[in-house]
């Protein structure tokens, strides 16, 4: 089990576009620090701003919590997307791609968990979403190359 | 920003460069009756053009080192103060950061005016107006920065948010517009940009609009229905639109996100996409030898 250090975890609001922008600035600062490089930073980026739209749009809003992950030489980071929200009632259905009880894509969820190494819904109806993903650094580390 | 074309901007970016060295005097002349430049040099408009100066030198130096669409290009640190005291000095006479971006891409026509009335041929003339495109471009954004700098009580949020106003709707060639994006696309900045390019196509009778997303950090599930929905906006207008700047790693993310853009018409560079709306036009490159005018 990865052990990962509480007061490393960085708390943000997601409650505008604006705080979306901000979220996918910080992760994508994080991932590029912990040495991803530059596909692996923009795949967690794109998940991280799937997730929190669904937060913002689905869940009415809610927080992202941010936690660098360490488990042996692996490192890693862990995302947690938690809103309080109506909740996802068919997590299944929610996963399945080009569903969407809005007008998007519905690529959201089933595209994130292709993004990451591992995605998971913690939902029930009525009773707020916690969305989780962790993806592990692979290969060696690279320089910092992060933009945007 | 790591773009995988800059090897072949290298003549064009040189060619640039000497233009600006060439046309150092004239383009100063034009910058200083800019409200950029005007409104800020009241005493005399001799420092008007002297400012000027400065800022054709720090770009004809970026153009040089081929670093065109590189923020942070040391050529440009020679008129970064000088930028940032403009900035602060619009920004206590009440422009907003947004108004004073829309004002740098002001100075891009008037240097693309002089552009297009040198005796080059027609190939180095396409390759060097886009060059210039380019490095504008990157000059807005210095600016920008500058800009917000020079403003203590912006924050960073607030500064992340600027960098992502909406982006002047170019006319390239003859029939050919063109929206280099930089930043976020989200719904109303999409709108924003969907609106301009229409109003674009039909005033400046364009049959190719390009959007180029070079400058765009990330494209989720959303920028890209934005993008498919714009593209599809450009048809029913009655011209065609391509897609450009898609970066290796974003390709592999929008795979990934098992997103179909199949339908959308892709080319690597803007470069590439302006070569294959001229084509499908059939514009005879050699036709508009010196001497022409293209818009
Ligand atoms: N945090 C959440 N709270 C409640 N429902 C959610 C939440 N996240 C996702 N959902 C539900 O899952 C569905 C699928 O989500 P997904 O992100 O895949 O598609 P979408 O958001 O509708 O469209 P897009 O492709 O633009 O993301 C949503 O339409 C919504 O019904
Ligand atoms: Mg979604």
């Amino acid at each position: 089990m990865p052990a990962p250090d509480p007061a490393a975890t960085t708390t943000m609001p997601i409650g505008s576009d604006a705080d979306l922008a901000w979220v996918r600035h910080r992760v994508r600062q994080c991932a590029a620090g912990l040495g991803f490089g530059l596909v692996q930073q923009t795949k967690l980026v794109t998940a991280a701003s799937e997730l929190a739209r669904n937060t913002l749009v689905h869940g009415g809003g809610g927080q992202v919590e941010i936690t660098p992950l360490a488990d042996g030489p692996r490192r890693g980071i862990r995302l947690a997307f938690t809103d309080s929200g109506p909740g996802i009632g068919d997590v299944d259905l929610a996963m399945t791609d080009g569903y969407s009880s809005a007008c998007g894509l519905g690529l959201g969820l089933g595209g994130a968990r292709r993004l990451v190494d591992e995605l998971t819904v913690d939902s029930r109806a009525g009773q707020g979403a916690v969305v989780t993903v962790v993806a592990w650094l692979t290969g060696a580390p690279t320089d910092r190359t992060g933009r945007g | 920003m790591q773009v995988p074309e800059q090897a072949a901007q290298g003549p064009a970016a040189r060619e640039l460069g000497d233009f600006l060295e060439r046309r150092r005097e004239q383009i100063a002349q034009r910058w200083a009756d800019v409200p950029l430049f005007r409104t800020v040099f009241t005493v005399s408009r001799d420092e008007a053009v002297e400012a000027c100066k400065v800022v054709v030198d720090a770009l004809r130096e970026v153009a040089s080192s081929g670093r065109l669409d590189d923020v942070a290009a040391p050529g440009f640190d020679p008129a970064r103060e000088q930028l940032g005291r403009m900035a602060a000095s619009r920004a206590r006479g009440g422009v907003s950061p947004a108004q004073v971006a829309n004002e740098a891409a002001g100075l891009r026509a008037a240097a693309a005016e002089l552009l297009r009335g040198e005796d080059l041929p027609a190939h180095e003339a396409r390759e060097a107006l886009l060059a210039l495109t380019v490095l504008m471009g990157t000059l807005r954004v210095v600016i920008m920065e500058t800009t917000v700098l020079a403003g203590d009580e912006l924050i960073a949020r607030q500064r992340q948010q600027l960098l992502e106003v909406a982006t002047p709707v170019i006319s390239l060639w003859e029939g050919v517009v063109a929206v280099p994006l930089i930043g976020t696309l989200d719904s109303a900045r999409s709108q924003v940009v969907m609106e301009s390019l229409l109003q674009a196509v039909v005033e400046r009778r364009a049959r190719h609009a390009i959007l180029d997303i070079t400058g765009v950090p990330t494209v989720d599930s959303l920028v890209a229905h934005h993008l498919m929905q714009t593209v599809a906006a450009v048809r029913l207008m009655g011209a065609e639109c391509i897609v450009s700047g898609i970066r290796p790693a974003i390709a592999q993310t929008i795979v990934h996100l098992g997103i179909d853009l199949s339908a959308v018409l892709t080319r690597g560079s803007l470069a590439d996409a302006l070569e294959y709306a001229l084509a499908r036009q059939g514009t005879e490159v050699s036709r508009r030898a010196a001497g022409a005018t293209p818009r």
